[in-house]
């Protein structure tokens, strides 16, 4: 533990701890560009430079000098104004200091240290040095003269992302941040690439020109595009979101978020329901109602059918207040058909440790070795698969995939596509076998799409008697996984919205819409199987949510509700971290928050309306039920236990090709937002459409 | 003066082959394996009581260098990396041995490497040197055939084996972290340090790096002992013999070997046959390669060549490229030019050197013409300071220093250029 001396106090570090890491844990301000907690150190803008008494007779990068016992550094001295300001002036002699047409402004790192750190006049009388342009794809826009050389973007390529599509090409002055050949950066993270830019070279292309950041109100809030539970800054002005940030959560998404849950949200201004509608029997259109005509014409429809005959779903989006609304009026309706599994999965949710990611998010840091199974953890939950590549990063951990073959940004051992592979990779007794049984720390990750169809309960038994039987849980490690990409799902199943004693699961209730056995049903936000086809005419179809999308085309009433942006919610998940979102805007035209609506329907279809008036009435009776959603970003682990049903698989089960539930392909337009989003369709476009196209042609 | 009989490089000039059989005759591969058996500690020693100090331009000293390689099995490999990317302007000493001794290189490559713990040394050398790669590729494959190479080298018990690696032509690859880079396969960028090579090097593993010429003179002067070589050289800590460059204007350019601390101006008149029109003609000389600030004629007249009386005279013998200037020189333009170089050749990685060097290289062509203010002369000593120091590796120092050279000691002319050129444009 070395102890040294900054500006003339004294702090002791943990060994290898950098000078600049010191100053800040003191509270000294060293000024920096290419320095990036996150990414490697090249040391290279130079505006860190320090003083080390005793060393050279120049001043030393404090990003890249370890902290050594005795050192006595000074960041106010003279050396340091001098180097400071020298470095200050070369970065800003070829930059365009085009401030006021750039979208960085008031929030550019060279701009705050330009004026807190340099001159405040140029000496530089020569000609400036132009950089063109390059055509980085739909989410970054470039100016390239604005540009730094600080390598950020292409570390976090090289290192986070785990591409390699951005480099520093040429030399000296000519050095300039490019392809090589124009392509667009395709990774689904390159978002954050905008973000680390300290200058205004890379910047948001859907965002340019919108708005000045003073101009925004800044709203915390969780992202629902998968089920990570990013944490998230939404920033609106006059009722409209302008753009989505990452919120640092160490344990979550660190600072990064993927690219779907920051531009996605142009989708939220587009196809909304702002009105209730009503199916009119004869011309089988949907008309404009108020609000009580809606309920109204809800009660008397739902006047001549059985508690039992109706059936509710809630969908991928929506907020566990909302969830919980719905299952208690269902529970008065006498509904026990109820399901969130609007996937098609069966597995038996009796454990919560059966249905979370156990290790937690963090936990993936601390495996030694990593098995994924029908899963792509890369489009299906962006985060942890960056989370698995840093392990990989750090510790060169191995990584084995059973299941489609995919670029998941690092290299892994292929072990086969079926559960038979699975089983016979746990009787195996070498190689990746034998590693994963040596192994202190062994992770599994299943894939959701595991569990679909009838016999989801079995493979669950099957698979998780094997992971068992292959060591993943042991003294205070469960390193049994499931990967959600819901972000209501983990929250949905803690309070038990599944089927009740004796009611239908999705398929069942889908296939009763038919034979007439659910002649009601409520569909909550619920866009993700095809209504069209799959749902029975006959069925009188409640659709409450916030986009007219799939879910909408069979709805005789539509109730608008408010989108994730637009609501104050609860999300777990899926390592069942309990968190909150905030609202930022008003939901569009009458459409109103999801709890609410329900509350003010059971005044028209239940004898004895829903007991609470208000969020924290509503909250209270969650928390008394359900105590370990008062506890806020925590996560409340549960033993291991292997549950599921044992029934013996199919031979066609154990020889069938795992599938995954989002490709790259589909990854653009998972849910509503998404699908009514435009940027997500230009992705789509230059990522898939476009490639398909290259692939062709080559 | 050096008596022949003190030389070590026999073969300079190329008179006789530089093939296996020829260098044998000279001395070479002379019972290597004995000089082996002498160990590890008596080779490092005998190193250090030569003060012999890196040829390649900083004169670290070359005993002390190779003993911070770990001592300890690391578990990692060794590595003895050869720098052979001799770019620096006015400098041409290592192509020589290269190209007429290369068997020098090579034992003591071997040597070295021995005393290091590498089994495996690289040459990094400069993409443009053709001949003197294929020269030295064939005296590698010459000794691998006699056994001087490979599985118990020289007889010695040893394994070693050497591979040539041509560069790209990038003056930054001399840099001995940039030429690790790119021998590593990546973009030739220095790296950070610390960490110093000697612990984490080539692919992370302890590394030497070491000029052409000093591993060269190893195994001549581990026959003849370090104390041998010490007695060359003004004092204890500049010792031995040193190829000098001689370039410019001179009656005849040369390399020539020549004990450390001889005078500028016996250096010259000795072996280059003069300065061109007599010594009254000279105007400047730049002493250690183009990053060396220059001196002007009063300071050359009783110059000593040796690191320490070079560096007290605000210069430096860097790699002992004597660039000779006469009064025909037009010392501006001559600094304008390196300035360009420096430009050039600056790998873009720190702010100070890639925005720096073009800026000093804009505003010298001012100068050269005049077409500047007195103060911008002050702006430009500013802005050069600016740079030196503050970058990772000495490019930016290099790109500094012949500028202040030029301020230093030419500031008149500097002025008398604008005030000229003031007086023609009012004209």
């Amino acid at each position: 533990m070395p102890t040294l001396k900054i500006n003339g106090t004294d702090i002791e570090v943990e060994k290898g701890t950098s000078i600049l890491q010191a100053a800040e844990l003191l509270g000294v301000e060293i000024p920096h560009f290419c320095y990036h907690g996150r990414l490697s150190v090249p040391a290279n803008c130079r505006m860190c430079l320090v003083e080390v008494k005793g060393g050279p007779p120049k001043p030393a990068a404090s990003c890249a000098m370890a902290c050594a016992d005795g050192m006595e550094v000074e960041t106010e001295s003279d050396m340091v104004h001098k180097a400071r300001k020298g470095v200050m002036e070369m970065l800003l002699i070829n930059h365009p200091l085009d401030c006021p047409i750039c979208d960085q402004g008031g929030e550019c790192d060279l701009q705050d240290q330009a004026v807190a750190y340099g001159y405040d006049r140029s000496r530089y009388a020569e000609n400036k040095r132009a950089v063109p342009n390059k055509e980085l794809g739909p989410l970054i826009k470039t100016v390239m003269t604005r540009c730094i050389n600080c390598t950020r973007c292409v570390r976090f390529g090289e290192e986070v992302a785990g591409v390699t599509t951005l480099g520093q090409l040429h030399r000296g002055e000519d050095a300039e941040i490019g392809t090589f050949i124009e392509q667009a950066v395709d990774t689904e993270l390159s978002g954050n690439m905008v973000d680390i830019c300290p200058v205004g070279a890379l910047t948001n292309k859907p965002y340019a020109f919108k708005a000045r950041p003073w101009e925004l109100v800044k709203t915390q809030s969780i992202d629902v595009m998968d089920a990570v539970g990013s944490n998230i800054r939404v920033d609106s002005r006059s009722g409209e979101v302008l753009r989505i940030l990452p919120r640092l959560h160490e344990d979550v998404n660190e600072e990064w978020i993927s690219d779907k849950t920051r531009h996605a949200y142009d989708g939220l201004t587009k196809r909304r329901l702002d009105r209730p509608w009503i199916r009119n029997a004869k011309t089988n259109k949907l008309e404009e109602a108020t609000w009580s005509e809606a309920f109204s014409y809800i009660a008397e429809n739902l006047q001549n059918i059985n508690g039992n005959e109706i059936a509710a779903l809630v969908g991928d989006l929506c907020d566990l207040e909302s969830v919980v609304a719905l299952k208690d009026m269902m529970e008065k309706l006498g509904a026990p058909h109820l399901d969130c599994r609007t996937d098609g999965t069966t597995y038996d949710p009796a454990n919560r440790s059966g249905y979370l990611f156990n290790t937690g998010i963090t936990g993936i840091e601390d495996a030694d070795t990593i098995l994924i199974v029908g899963a792509n953890p890369r489009h299906e939950a962006t985060m942890i698969n960056a989370r698995i590549r840093k392990n990989w990063l750090d510790k060169r951990t191995k990584i084995g995939v059973i299941g489609t073959n995919l670029d998941l940004t690092y290299p892994y051992e292929h072990l086969g596509e079926t559960l038979g592979d699975f089983e016979t990779l746990s009787k195996a007794r070498s190689g990746f076998a034998k590693t994963f049984k040596d192994a202190e720390r062994p992770m599994i990750i299943f894939g959701n799409n595991l569990f679909v169809g009838k016999d989801g309960a079995a493979i669950q038994a099957f698979t998780y008697g094997l992971a068992e039987k292959m060591g993943v849980i042991k003294e205070g490690w469960n390193g049994l996984n499931i990967l959600h990409n819901a972000a209501s799902r983990v929250g949905a199943l803690d309070v038990g919205f599944i089927p009740q004693n004796g009611g239908k699961n999705f398929a069942d209730i889908i296939a009763g819409t038919k034979d007439g056995s659910v002649k009601a049903l409520y569909l909550m936000g619920v866009d993700e199987f095809e209504a069209r086809s799959d749902i029975g005419w006959n069925t009188f179809v409640i659709y409450q949510g916030h986009h007219g999308d799939k879910g909408v085309e069979v709805a005789d009433v539509v109730l608008p509700g408010a989108a994730y942006t637009e609501k104050d919610g609860m999300y777990v998940n899926l390592e069942g971290r309990v968190q909150h979102g905030w609202k930022a805007v008003f939901p569009p035209g009458d459409a109103k928050e999801d709890w609410k609506i329900l509350r003010a329907l059971s005044e028209y279809i239940l004898t004895e309306p829903l007991s609470y008036d208000t969020a924290s009435q509503l909250h209270k009776r969650m928390f008394e039920q359900w105590p370990h959603l008062a506890k806020e970003d925590e996560i409340t682990p549960s033993a291991f236990e292997n549950i599921g049903s044992k029934a013996d698989l199919t031979k066609k089960r154990m020889s069938e090709k795992l599938g995954i539930q989002i490709s790259k392909a589909t990854y653009y337009k998972t849910n509503a937002i998404a699908r009514a989003s435009h940027i997500m369709s230009a992705c789509e476009q230059a990522f898939v459409a476009d490639h398909k196209f290259k692939e062709a042609a080559e | 003066m050096l008596q022949d009989k003190d030389r070590i490089f026999t073969n300079l000039y190329g008179f006789e082959s530089f093939s296996l059989d020829a260098a044998k005759k000279r001395g070479d591969w002379d019972k290597t394996k004995d000089l082996i058996f002498k160990g590890k500690e008596w080779i490092i020693e005998e190193m250090k009581a030569s003060g012999l100090r890196g040829r390649g331009g900083a004169g670290f000293p070359t005993g002390m260098k190779w003993s911070f390689m770990p001592k300890e099995n690391t578990g990692k490999p060794h590595y003895l990396v050869i720098n052979a990317d001799e770019s620096e302007p006015g400098t041409c000493k290592d192509r020589e041995i290269m190209r007429h001794d290369p068997h020098k290189l090579i034992e003591g490559a071997l040597i070295a490497s021995f005393a290091m713990g590498a089994h495996h040394a690289y040459i990094y050398i400069r993409g443009e040197f053709y001949d003197e790669a294929s020269n030295l590729y064939k005296a590698i494959l010459e000794a691998r055939e006699a056994g001087l190479l490979g599985k118990n080298a020289a007889g010695s018990g040893w394994d070693f084996d050497i591979t040539l690696h041509r560069g790209g032509g990038a003056y930054i690859c001399g840099e001995e972290t940039a030429l690790l880079e790119s021998l590593e396969g990546k973009k030739g960028q220095p790296r950070n340090k610390p960490p110093f090579p000697a612990m984490a090097g080539l692919y992370s593993c302890p590394t030497t790096i070491n000029n052409v010429e000093t591993i060269a003179v190893v195994p001549t002067i581990l026959r003849r002992g370090g104390s041998w070589f010490a007695g060359f050289g003004g004092d204890e800590k500049n010792t031995g013999t040193k190829l000098f460059c001689i370039s410019g204007h001179v009656e005849q350019p040369c390399v020539v070997e020549e004990e450390m601390g001889i005078t500028l101006k016996e250096l010259l008149e000795k072996h280059a046959g003069g300065v061109r029109g007599g010594w009254d003609n000279l105007k400047a000389v730049i002493p250690g390669g183009s990053s060396t600030p220059m001196l002007p004629k009063a300071i050359c007249d009783t110059q000593i060549m040796d690191f320490d009386n070079l560096r007290s005279a605000g210069s430096g013998l860097g790699t002992a490229g004597v660039i000779v200037m006469d009064k025909s020189t037009d010392v501006i333009y001559a600094i304008a030019r390196l300035s360009h170089f420096y430009m050039h050749e600056s790998c873009g990685q720190c702010t100070p050197c890639r925005e720096g060097t073009g800026w000093l290289w804009r505003v010298m062509t001012r100068m050269v013409k005049g077409d500047a203010t007195i103060e911008e002369i002050d702006m430009l000593w500013d802005v050069s300071k600016e740079i030196e120091g503050h970058t990772i590796c000495a490019h930016g120092d290099a790109s500094a220093w012949p500028i202040q050279g030029l301020i230093r000691h030419f500031r008149p002319e500097m002025e008398a250029r604008i005030i000229e050129y003031r007086k023609q444009a009012a004209a």
